[in-house]
């Protein structure tokens, strides 16, 4: 994380964090994914700015490679065959990573204060100095994107380069991509220039193209251009009306102050109760000792053989 | 041990041991464990030593207490159905609140209240288990879909809510009877004590040792 003074959401915080560039504008990456072409520069790319070395895995017989996001790989190409009614093939390659939603489940879920920031310009970045790797932000992101490394127990996922967006310079997918697939600016720019790109893909012929920029999330900073934007789980299962689960809603959401409030009341409760009707203590019985030990009556508690209210 | 004349014995020496221990694991698990529940709360996240060992050891702590828990549980189920004037004393709820002890039907070795708090004990702690171990990072969670995860978080959360507020009404109710909390260090009450809030089961103890005292 590189700028600490351009916070506009910070993940267990309930005070306001530092903004005072809060009106900087709000950046967004492209995928108009009928231009990618499947090469893997922007895997290879992200490796290389980030710095990352992930294991070698294994060949499963198709081109996903790795198969799946890990703390070292944060973005991933999904390749998917799919059949159309006609009997086309289609294949689909979707780059997979980090969505930078407006709306971040993870930071929602997250309760390590600072672990989980989000920039005013929308790029949501992980302080994995302050993670406390216990996967909270994997439960509440809409997405499936963070990632835990087994090495150090610490959630890692794309970071949208925040170091070099801060610099003035594009993600480092962004630079690398050869076909221009992807694309880097500010939000407005990107909606316009994804606007035109689905112009031309339905003059193309593809009726259902459009723009995934879902609301459920209030928009993300990760968009793409599908070609059948009507239909996004045919990408490799990319979620059609992406939204924080109504359980982390429920989770992170109303129950926390309800019930922390009922908690302090049952203990205020017990002060009140105590002051007001004092401690429940046994009558005194009256035996003296080395006498037999029967009880004498009153002692009994309630007894039958007193007439009612005979002392009061 | 040869107990005077004028005490019951309530709580035998492991019972307390197994009571106490329960009750320091417990106090760090709730401390714990609301540090992860409102950032209001994440300061005693330093009970176990910093937000990432209470992570860390939240969930071993709580294998312990359900191996305590459990094993004072099947021993005393019995005592905890419900009993002979049960219902009637907690129709008179307003009674036992008011201390008007005089107008209280006798009662077993534990009121409806005591019957309730071990009750909700029982469920709330077996769904902390379960949905703790869905949870559970990094040995368990990975084994599970995240919808499953989600499930269990909020599961985990209302579950340690009940427990938490059955615990605040079980101490202060200790604080409120005098004489519980000594059963529960010394282990003995008086036949006053017994007699004045468990009555039947004081009758019960009583005549078990007159049958010892006879031949």
């Amino acid at each position: 994380m590189d700028n600490s003074q351009n916070i506009i959401a910070r993940s267990a915080t309930t005070t306001t964090p530092p903004q005072v560039r809060s009106h900087v504008d709000e950046v967004a990456k492209l995928i108009d994914v009928s231009k990618c072409i499947g090469c893997k520069a922007c895997q290879v790319a992200c490796m290389e700015w980030n710095d990352l070395r992930d294991d070698v895995g294994e060949c499963h017989g198709t081109y996903d490679n790795p198969t799946d996001l890990t703390a070292n790989s944060w973005t991933v190409m999904r390749f998917s065959e799919y059949e159309s009614q006609e009997g086309n093939l289609e294949w689909l390659i979707r780059k997979d990573g980090c969505m930078h939603c407006a709306e971040p489940g993870c930071l929602k879920a997250c309760p390590a204060p600072g672990a989980i920031v989000q920039y005013a310009n929308g790029i949501v970045d992980f302080d994995s100095n302050h993670c406390i790797g216990c996967g909270y932000c994997i439960t509440g992101c809409p997405f499936d994107i963070p990632r835990i490394s087994p090495k150090d127990q610490k959630s890692y996922k794309c970071t949208l380069c925040s170091d070099r967006v801060n610099a003035g310079m594009e993600p480092a997918c962004v630079k690398t991509c050869p076909t221009n697939c992807i694309e880097f600016g500010t939000k407005t720019d990107m909606l316009a220039r994804a606007e035109k790109r689905v112009g031309d893909l339905k003059a193309l012929g593809f009726r259902d193209a459009g723009i995934y920029d879902p609301a459920g999330v209030g928009g993300t900073h990760v968009m793409y251009v599908l070609h059948h934007a009507n239909d996004p789980n045919r990408y490799s299962g990319l979620p059609k009306d992406p939204r924080i689960s109504p359980l982390v809603g429920a989770w992170k959401g109303a129950t926390k102050p309800i019930m922390s409030a009922i908690i302090g009341i049952t203990a205020f409760a017990g002060v009140i109760h105590y002051m007001t009707k004092g401690p429940k203590e046994e009558p005194e019985e009256r035996t003296e000792h080395g006498q037999e030990d029967v009880p004498p009556p009153h002692s009994l508690g309630y007894d039958a053989t007193r007439p009612r209210g005979e002392d009061r | 041990m040869k107990m005077p004349r004028d005490r019951l014995i309530r709580y035998s020496p492991l019972d307390r041991a197994n009571h106490w221990t329960m009750a320091m694991v417990f106090v760090l698990l709730a401390l714990s464990g609301l540090a992860f529940f409102h950032p209001a709360f994440f300061f005693l996240s330093h009970t176990l030593g910093g937000p990432v060992w209470a992570r860390i050891l939240h969930p071993f702590l709580g294998v312990v207490l359900v191996l305590l828990f459990y094993a004072m549980a099947v021993r005393h189920v019995r005592r905890n159905l419900l009993g002979e004037n049960d219902i009637q004393w907690a129709r008179q709820i307003g009674d036992v609140l008011d201390n008007r002890d005089d107008k209280l039907p006798p009662i077993g070795k534990y009121n409806p209240g005591q019957k309730l708090v071990y009750w909700s004990l029982v469920v709330s702690i077996a769904l902390l288990l379960l949905s703790g171990v869905i949870m559970w990072r990094p040995w368990f969670a990975g084994y599970f879909p995240i919808p499953l995860i989600r499930f269990a978080s909020l599961l985990h959360a209302v579950s340690a809510f009940v427990a938490i507020v059955t615990i605040v009404v079980h101490v202060y109710a200790a604080i409120w009877v005098k004489g519980s909390i000594r059963s529960m260090t010394r282990g003995w009450v008086t036949r006053a004590w017994a007699r004045h809030h468990h009555g039947l089961w004081a009758r019960e103890q009583e005549e078990a040792q007159r049958r010892e005292q006879q031949p």
